[in-house]
């Protein structure tokens, strides 16, 4: 097995087996922090031993040992928690046999409102998927120190105010619905957005992200949004083949090989949107869909169906207004009402989004369509400033020079 | 597990209560007692109070050993706390559920350090102690 194979074997290994462990110890234990804590143990004790002494044959089975070994040390030096030490050493901490899996309510506990978003996506990749913080912290470009802070903070709220280990009900349900989606989508566009192809790592944040997804979606079959927000990531990883050329080098949808498309995720997506869409109750992420879904219908740049677009764009400034919607809307514009219109819009979003690279990058597209070469260059140059993601970069500078 | 709701609000906000019609603000009065009135039934309200203004306050602070005492509230901030209800109830998202249906304003939720365990432990430590003495 290479290197590679390896990081992927371990990667489904974790998340498959991460989140039901966890939950099985909150569920006997009562206790998130600690059944958190030992769970990253033996996943981190895993990323140890297993490169060396090889995969075991029930690697799921290796990481409960493990965690439950850890659990019992921990339990043994504390006398408080003798009650415990017996719960755990009778259960067998087997998967909850209920129709709604354990991890659901895993997942609602760690999208609690009451924690920082931030706090909320980093806790979830821990408990739910099994990413160690070293990986969030590479994930998302932040020093180690400052994850584990997050998380032993929200660790603590979570014991301290008493934040329950259950799934929301009734009326509830759907506004912290939405908490967890938004942590989905978070999770997804820094995974997908973020990186480059030249951005090594163990665990594919975006893909990581659909898996998420499908599992809640799979528990809660009948929620549009997610159904939505599941479509808009297939559709977008449909695409990932194209966003990057031999070189590593990234690749804009206008410049696509749309023949490397993947035509069986799109048509997923697609199936997935009309699920949602037959459930009459329409949001932001089914909208965000369906405009990815016309990009991937479309037989070419030139060819998209740039004025529904642009109604669904509208849809969106109806539901969830934003400037960057709103720069996006004016993109979409530009197609058929020439760039003209379209700088006049994206002018207008200039302070709300000054610190935005793409801004700059599509004032500089919609200059240099209208000739003026040296504006266009000016915010070119605005754009490479504030950029850092290297792929993007690395963009900006070849269009500089060309 | 215990919670305190602090009901708090920027003094802008009192300003304005205060210049209300007399009827208007009797009437907040009367929601604000209705759910202190439902939330008793309910048996999860343990205490609580409306507080007079922080104009009312006084300050009390130790330094270099001798107790200063000084005019107005210990925080100087444009928000106030306006009153405060000690509840009990299962969990966080009960003591939310109970933020929510307060119908005047914002609420601060701060769960109790709870001291049972430490309680029990010095009480078996002193029955331990009188059979041993």
């Amino acid at each position: 097995m290479n290197s590679q194979e390896f990081t992927g074997v371990f990667a489904a290994v974790f998340r498959e087996e991460a989140g039901r462990l966890t939950a099985a110890l909150v569920r006997t234990l009562g206790d998130f922090n600690l059944a958190e804590e030992v769970v990253q143990d033996s996943l981190v004790a895993a990323l140890e031993t297993w490169p060396e002494q090889g995969i075991p044959d029930k690697p799921g089975a290796w990481l409960m040992t493990t965690a439950r070994r850890r659990a019992i040390d921990i339990l043994r030096r504390g006398k408080r928690y003798r009650d415990k030490l017996a719960l755990l050493e009778r259960s067998d901490l087997r998967p909850e046999s209920s129709e709604t899996d354990d991890r659901l309510r895993l997942i609602f506990t760690c999208c609690h409102p009451a924690l920082s978003q931030e706090a909320q996506v980093a806790l979830t990749l821990r408990a739910v998927v099994g990413f160690t913080t070293t990986e969030i912290a590479s994930a998302f470009l932040l020093a180690e120190a400052t994850v584990a802070q997050r998380i032993v903070r929200a660790k603590r709220k979570i014991v301290d105010a008493h934040i329950p280990y259950r799934m929301p009900e009734g009326a509830e349900l759907a506004g912290r619905l939405d908490g967890v989606l938004s942590v989905l989508y978070l999770m997804f566009n820094e995974g997908y957005l973020s990186h480059g192809a030249q951005v090594a790592m163990r665990r594919d944040l975006a893909d990581d992200a659909l898996w998420l997804a499908s599992l809640v979606a799979r528990f809660m079959p009948d929620q549009p949004e997610l159904l939505g927000l599941l479509a808009l990531m297939k559709l977008n990883l449909a695409r990932s083949e194209a966003r990057f050329d031999a070189g590593g080098e990234m690749v804009l949808l206008p410049d696509q090989d749309r023949s490397l498309w993947d035509q069986v995720a799109i048509a997923e997506g697609i199936e997935l949107l009309k699920r949602a869409g037959a459930m009459r109750a329409t949001g932001p992420y089914q909208v965000q869909a369906a405009i990815a879904a016309l990009h991937s219908e479309a037989r070419s740049w030139a060819e998209t169906d740039w004025h529904q677009i642009v109604v669904l764009y509208d849809a969106l400034v109806r539901m969830a207004d934003s400037p960057v919607v709103r720069l996006n809307r004016a993109v979409a514009m530009s197609h058929f009402a020439g760039p003209q219109a379209a700088l006049g819009e994206v002018n207008d979003l200039a302070i709300a989004l000054s610190g935005y690279h793409l801004l700059h990058s599509i004032r500089a597209d919609l200059l240099e369509q209208l000739g003026e070469r040296a504006q266009a260059r000016e915010a070119l140059r605005r754009a490479l400033e504030l950029c850092s993601n290297p792929a993007e970069r690395s963009l900006l500078e070849r269009k500089l020079r060309g | 597990m215990k919670y305190v709701l602090m009901f708090v609000g920027s003094t802008e906000d009192q300003d304005s209560f205060d210049r209300l019609p007399a009827e208007q603000r009797a009437a907040a009065y009367e929601r604000a007692g209705k759910w202190f009135e439902e939330q008793s039934r309910a048996g999860r309200l343990v205490g609580g109070e409306e507080l007079q203004g922080p104009g009312s306050s006084t300050t009390v602070r130790i330094k270099n050993g001798r107790a200063i005492v000084t005019d107005g509230p210990y925080i100087e901030a444009k928000e106030i706390i306006g009153g405060f209800a000690i509840v009990e109830v299962k969990d966080l998202d009960e003591a939310l559920a109970m933020a929510k249906a307060w119908p005047a304003g914002a609420v601060e939720v701060r769960p109790v350090v709870d001291h049972s365990a430490d309680i029990e432990q010095s009480q078996a430590r002193l029955a331990d102690s009188a059979k041993n003495g």
